[in-house]
This record gives C-alpha cells, sequence and structure tokens, in this order.
C-alpha cells in the first residue's frame, strides 16, 4: 500500500514535470484521451440509458461551441480584467458571416474550414472597431459599451430585413464539405462536428495557452492587478487591452462560424444577452485566468444546462410527489419546468461564486494568489492584521492587498 | 444674462431655477421647430409627411410625450448617477428595480384597489388617492431592495477590485429578470391605465394629454426635492462628501455605510416613482423591461455627465426627445441603435458628459 502510494507520488510529479515542460504535447494528449472518452462513453451505462449516441454526441458539440466562447472571453475578463457583456454580438458576426458565404440566399458556396478563420477575422475586425475607442476611457464603460453592441446588433439584424431576413434569418445554411476518414457531414449525426470541435478547442487551447505563458500574457496579467504599475513599467495598456479584446471576439466569431454550419440556421433570437451572460457564467464558475478551467467548467455547466435539467423534469415526474396545496401557493414538482429556473440558476450560481470563491471551482494559481492575499498575509503576519484591522474603511489598504500588490 | 449666470454659481435658488427653466423652454421650442419642419419632410419621412398645419398639432403633441418618456428615464438615470458618483459602480440591477417598482404598481393598483385592466377612473378625489398610495407604498419597497442589493452583494467588495462588483451587480440583475419570469412569465402583462387617456387640454389644434403633464411635473417635482436635499441637509453634504474622497469623508464623522446606503435608498425609490409611471404611460409590464430602460437611463448619466446628478435630469430628457423624434417620423425600432449611436459618440469625444463630472472625476 504504501509502495503504491509512494509510486502514485513519483508519476505524479513526474507527469508535472512533463506538463510543465512540454505543454502543448500535454494538451494533445489529454484531448485525445477525452475526445476517445467522449466517442465511447456516450455507448455504455450509464450514459447510454438517458439518451442515445447521437444526442449525446450533438450535446458534446454544442458544449465544446461554449467551451470555445468560454475560453475567448476568459482572456478578455479573466487574463486582462476587462468586463464584455457583449460577447454574443461577435458570436452573431461570426455567424451570419458565415450564412452569407454558405446559403442559398446569397448564392455562395464557400469552403467551410477557410470561413472558421474568415468569420473570425470579421469579427476581431469589429472587435478592434468598437474596443479601440472605448479601452481609452475607464474599465467600467467598456461593460456599458459592450453591453449596448451586444444588445443592438440583434436589432440591426432584426430592423434589415432585406439584408438579413429579418426575425426569419438565414436559414438552409450548406454542410460543409466532407472530412478525410470521417466521411460526409450527416443531417442525422453531429458525430463530425463534434470531432471538428475538439480539434478546433485542442488548437486554440495550445494557442492560448502559449499566449498566456507569453510576454502579452504576463503584459495583462499585469494590467489586470494594477494598470497604472503595469503602464509604468513600460507597457502600452491600450494596445494590450485591444488585443485581448479583440482576440475574445476573434474566438467568437470562430464559434459562431462553427454554430452557424451546425444548426444551418442562423436568426437574431440566438445571440441574446443570455448567451454572454452563459458564457460569463462559464468563465466566473470555471475559474477566471484558468484556460484549463475555464473549458471544463463551460462544458459541465453546458451539460448541466442541457443534460440535468432535462432529465430532473423526467425524474420528478415519475416520482409523482403529491402537489402541496396551500391556498395561494400550489406547488407541483411534476409541473415545475427546470429549464426554465437555468438562467436564473445561472445568475445564483455566478453571484454566490463571486461573493464565495471568486476563483472559481478551479482556479489558476496566481488569480487564487491574490483573491486570498489578505487572508493568507493576514494568517501569517499578525502585524499586518492589526494594520488591517485598524482602518476598515480605508480604500488603500484593503484595496492593495486585494489587488496582490 | 451674465449676471444671471454669474447669480447662479452663487447658488442663488431662485434665479438659478429660472435659468434652468429659461433653457429647458428654449429647448423645447427648438425640439418643436425641428419636428414641425422634419414632419413635413417627404424625403425623411416618405408618404407621411404632413401639410404645415397638420404637421404643427402633432409635434406640440409630440413634444409633450417626449417630456413625460425623458421624465422616466431621468428618474431611472438619477440612481445610476447616484451610486456612480459615491462608489463608482455601475449599478447594473438598477433597471430591474425599476422593473420591481412597475411590477409593485401593477399590484397595488390590481389588488389593493381592485382596479381592472383597461378601466380608468374619472373620480378626481380617488384617483389622487390611488396614485399617491401606488407612490408611497411602492417607492419605499424599491428602494429598501436597492439598500438590500448594496448590503448583500456590493458591500463585500468594497475598496477591493472593481471587476468583482461589476460582475456581481450584472449577476444580480439577471436575478431579478429572471426571478420576475419565474413569478410573472414573460411576456407583456397589461398594467391597468387608471389615468385617464382621453383627459386632454386642447391647445388650438393640438391635444395635450395631462396624464404626460402629471408625469412631467412628478418628475421635475421630484427632482426639486432631491435637489434640495442633497443640497441642503446634513445628510445630502455627506453624500456629497463621500462622493469626493470617501477616507476624507470618513475622518471628518461620515458615517460610510449609512450614507452609501441612503445613497442607494434614494436611488430606488425615484427608480420605484419611474416604475409607477410606466405603468401609466405604456399600460403594459414586463419582465425584461429594465434591461432596455436601464441601458436608455445609463446612456443619459453618461451624456450628462455621470455623478452629476442635474446632468443625468438633462440627459433622460435628451435621450427621451431623442426616442420621441425617432418613433414620430417613423424610425421607432431604430431608437435603441440612435441611443446606442449616442452612447458611442459621448463617450468617444466627450466622456466627462454635457455638464462634465462633479462627483465622481476620479479616473
Amino acid at each position: 500500500m504504501k509502495q503504491l502510494r509512494a509510486r502514485w507520488t513519483a508519476f505524479r510529479s513526474r507527469s508535472h514535470t512533463f506538463a510543465e515542460h512540454h505543454r502543448s504535447a500535454t494538451i494533445v494528449i489529454t484531448m485525445l484521451i477525452a475526445a476517445i472518452l467522449l466517442i465511447f462513453l456516450p455507448r455504455i451505462p450509464p450514459l447510454n440509458a438517458i439518451q442515445g449516441a447521437n444526442p449525446w454526441y450533438d450535446a458534446f458539440a454544442n458544449a465544446g461551441v461554449f467551451v470555445l466562447l468560454a475560453m475567448g472571453l476568459n482572456v478578455v475578463v479573466g487574463l486582462a480584467g476587462l468586463l464584455d457583456l457583449g460577447y454574443a454580438a461577435f458570436f452573431a458576426i461570426g455567424a451570419y458571416t458565415y450564412a452569407y458565404s454558405n446559403s442559398p440566399f446569397s448564392g455562395l458556396d464557400l469552403p467551410f474550414f477557410p470561413m472558421l478563420l474568415v468569420g473570425a477575422a470579421v469579427a476581431a475586425v469589429f472587435g478592434i472597431a468598437l474596443g479601440a475607442p472605448t479601452l481609452r476611457l475607464r474599465g467600467d464603460y467598456l461593460a456599458i459599451m459592450t453591453l449596448g453592441f451586444g444588445e443592438i446588433v440583434p436589432i440591426v439584424f432584426v430592423n434589415s430585413d432585406p439584408y438579413t431576413r429579418g426575425t426569419n434569418g438565414i436559414g438552409g445554411i450548406y454542410r460543409p464539405e466532407a472530412l478525410p476518414f470521417f466521411g460526409e457531414f450527416s443531417p442525422l449525426t453531429s458525430f463530425n462536428y463534434m470531432v471538428v470541435m475538439i480539434f478546433i478547442v485542442t488548437v486554440a487551447m495550445m494557442l492560448l495557452y502559449r499566449l498566456h505563458d507569453s510576454r502579452i500574457g504576463r503584459a495583462w496579467m499585469a494590467i489586470r492587478e494594477d494598470e497604472l504599475a503595469a503602464a509604468a513599467n513600460g507597457i502600452n495598456t491600450v494596445l494590450t487591452k485591444l488585443l485581448a479584446f479583440a482576440l475574445g471576439a476573434t474566438t467568437s466569431g470562430l464559434a459562431g462560424v462553427f454554430n452557424a454550419s451546425k444548426l444551418t440556421i442562423v436568426s437574431p433570437d440566438q445571440f441574446s444577452f443570455s448567451v454572454s451572460f452563459t458564457v460569463l457564467a462559464m468563465v466566473i464558475v470555471g475559474g477566471m485566468g484558468n484556460i484549463w478551467g475555464v473549458a471544463a467548467g463551460a462544458f459541465i455547466v453546458y451539460l448541466i444546462q442541457v443534460v440535468l435539467l432535462k432529465q430532473l423534469n423526467t425524474i420528478a415526474e415519475t416520482i409523482n410527489l403529491p402537489a402541496l396545496d396551500l391556498g395561494p401557493i400550489h406547488f407541483d414538482l411534476a409541473k415545475i419546468n427546470f429549464t426554465d429556473y437555468q438562467y436564473l440558476l445561472f445568475g445564483i450560481a455566478l453571484v454566490l461564486m463571486m461573493l464565495k470563491r471568486p476563483e472559481g471551482l478551479f482556479p489558476s494559481q496566481a488569480r487564487r494568489a491574490e483573491l486570498h492575499a489578505a487572508e493568507d498575509l493576514g494568517a501569517n503576519d499578525p502585524a499586518l492584521v492589526g494594520a488591517l484591522g485598524e482602518a476598515p474603511g480605508s480604500d488603500e489598504l484593503t484595496g492593495g492587498s486585494e489587488g496582490g500588490s | 444674462m451674465t449676471t444671471v449666470a454669474v447669480a447662479g454659481r452663487r447658488s442663488n435658488p431662485a434665479s438659478r431655477f429660472l435659468r434652468i427653466a429659461f433653457f429647458a423652454v428654449v429647448a423645447i421650442v427648438i425640439y418643436q421647430l425641428v419636428l414641425f419642419i422634419a414632419l413635413q419632410q417627404t424625403w425623411l419621412v416618405g408618404t407621411s409627411a404632413l401639410p404645415a398645419d397638420q404637421a404643427f398639432p402633432v409635434a406640440v403633441q409630440q413634444t409633450i410625450n417626449a417630456l413625460s418618456i425623458g421624465a422616466i428615464y431621468a428618474l431611472i438615470a438619477l440612481g445610476y448617477t447616484m451610486v456612480y458618483g459615491i462608489i463608482e459602480l455601475i449599478n447594473f440591477a438598477h433597471g430591474d428595480v425599476f422593473m420591481v417598482g412597475a411590477f409593485l404598481s401593477m399590484f397595488v393598483t390590481l389588488g389593493i384597489f381592485g382596479q381592472t385592466v383597461g378601466v380608468s377612473v374619472t373620480d378626481i378625489p380617488f384617483l389622487i388617492l390611488l396614485l399617491a398610495s401606488a407612490l408611497i407604498i411602492v417607492m419605499p419597497l424599491t428602494g429598501l431592495l436597492n439598500v438590500t442589493i448594496e448590503r448583500i452583494f456590493y458591500r463585500p467588495f468594497r475598496g477591493g477590485s472593481r471587476l468583482a462588483p461589476l460582475i456581481t451587480a450584472v449577476g444580480v440583475s439577471f436575478i431579478l429578470q429572471n426571478l420576475a419570469l419565474v413569478f410573472v412569465g414573460s411576456g407583456d402583462r397589461g398594467a391597468p391605465q387608471v389615468f385617464p387617456l382621453e383627459w386632454q387640454i386642447k391647445f388650438g389644434e393640438a391635444k395635450i394629454s395631462v396624464l404626460s403633464i402629471f408625469i412631467f411635473a412628478l418628475a421635475v417635482s421630484l427632482m426639486v426635492a432631491l435637489n434640495l436635499f442633497v443640497n441642503k441637509t446634513r445628510l445630502g453634504r455627506a453624500m456629497r462628501a463621500t462622493a469626493q474622497d470617501q477616507q476624507a469623508a470618513s475622518l471628518m464623522g461620515v458615517d460610510l455605510n449609512q450614507t452609501i446606503a441612503l445613497t442607494f435608498l434614494l436611488g430606488g425609490a425615484l427608480a420605484g416613482a419611474a416604475g409607477v409611471v410606466w405603468g401609466l404611460r405604456f399600460g403594459y409590464v414586463r419582465q425584461d423591461l429594465g434591461f432596455n430602460a436601464g441601458l436608455k437611463s445609463f446612456t443619459s448619466a453618461v451624456l450628462g455627465g455621470i455623478g452629476n446628478i442635474n446632468g443625468a435630469a438633462l440627459g433622460g430628457f435628451f435621450i427621451g426627445f431623442t426616442e420621441n423624434l425617432a418613433s414620430a417620423l417613423g424610425f421607432s425600432r431604430w431608437s435603441e441603435f440612435l441611443v446606442f449611436l449616442i452612447l458611442t459618440f459621448v463617450l468617444i469625444f466627450r466622456p466627462t458628459g454635457i455638464l462634465g463630472q462633479q462627483l465622481g472625476d476620479r479616473a
């Protein structure tokens, strides 16, 4: 037993060293394992008891869209510390770009994979156009500008009906060309989409980790901690923030192209504020700043949203609890549609996380250290506890310790 | 003119009021002229262009409507601007507090007074009693809701990073919206328009709605009361001091927690008043009302100069007039776009707003 544990510890430390030295290889290996699990798990119990393999693949592919969105938003919110509330707008821009290039509406049929990059680039242009003037201002103004942008982009798509078919949206988007080894994209199963998504997520994750560890990544985190100090150290804060914001928009646009191709229809109601909010909640729940954590958080939250809540409905109907009738309050478990509560649950989850565990479920080491700097410092140094305790209303003292400076 | 301005700077209340009233009248007349001319242009409004004798009454009526819409936005914007001025937080939940106010007002008139949707009250004393009690019940409740939100969700972050409370505020807004969705469902709910819409004052050809005048008068009196409170009372002075420098204010014996809670209370109460008049004016309430109104009101606050109470009122009326201009000329579905354009241009070219920032001028 002891020997086993020693071996396990040795294996863990060796794999940690490997992961630190060969990050991209680690990502590829992990994603391959994940891919194998995603392909075979839906065919065995207990997952196959819930739904067939094809609905699972479909759910996984959709979850992948949100994983991608969350990883992109993580760069903006988690790494650079900017609040982007109109993330769905870039998702919409990517989706409509693809709809124009690949539907009977425009008569074009451009290839899917290059269009992924084109859609991402178009979204990036909009991101720069929105971010360039706003990022010079105070941080909160970005939040309200993106909120407004996220609100008006669907309105513009609804109102310009000659060009966008208004609320009906653009339908009949063509399927992508066949993949090598995996064959045609069938309308019956989302298997190929899942495969493509796993590939995209793997590449995106490798690129994002490289950025995270680069000079730019460190600049983002420096700005997040203390913008003034970062500027004083020679970082061009506007340009660096713009890069983060544009990168977020790019990822969102790419996810939009994928999503449009998968759904074969785009319409303005797919891009409401709830999408932006869901992605934000995923980032917070997963752990701001931690790329793996955010990806895992998004995957889990999405599956809770589409699988677990539906299952709860079925369970509530089967246990058949007698309805509670107290005059004005009528409570009948079987009649509750749990999917109606999903956004309420996301809101509560986000707020609770921010209040109780702001580093998320899978915290990044740096972020955790900052957020708990006050407690850790206080625990080790009684003198500091006194200093903090003496001036509870003081701006600078608490601000300094929270900021981790 | 200059003497008036100088006297104004010395804050002689009477001449200051006269000056504001003078500018308001000038602005209203200019707006009427613009609308009057625009309504006659075939290139702008197409086949619905009106001849001059018909365009004039329409312009007058629309101006009064614009005043009432602007009053609603201004009332909400005051809450945004006061909170931003004092703790530099965009209280995203504020628009939803307004929505809760609109629903509460609906419940008061339907539940307590047993009114039915679509029936107005022509008995004047009863109408006054009804409206007064709606305001007296709703305003403290929304104020308390806002204070509770601050106490539970924002206070733990005070003094810390600025991103965390901002994200939490978005979350609180989303929770309020979805709680409303759970309790009252989606889509429009008819709110009783107890104030008779057919009460109109004939002004030449134009028929001016008494309701619009009532809303405008109510909003202006609330704003005057707020201004007096902030400028003349001890608590108001504490608010201004806290907005300028929290630390110094607290050293001078200002109770920060109490002052900030008071700011949220006042903001929430004004949003509640806006909610009461919203139902009267538009006859419907819905759970996502706060999102749109909140965005427009925040734009108003930024337009006037965030942290500046008079600026928020000015911005609210400006946005109200803009929206009204768009809808009077038949472009109402583009009004949100127009408001967003205003927000963009203000932030790019004059981020301090029209009147400049008075309270929160720290970057």
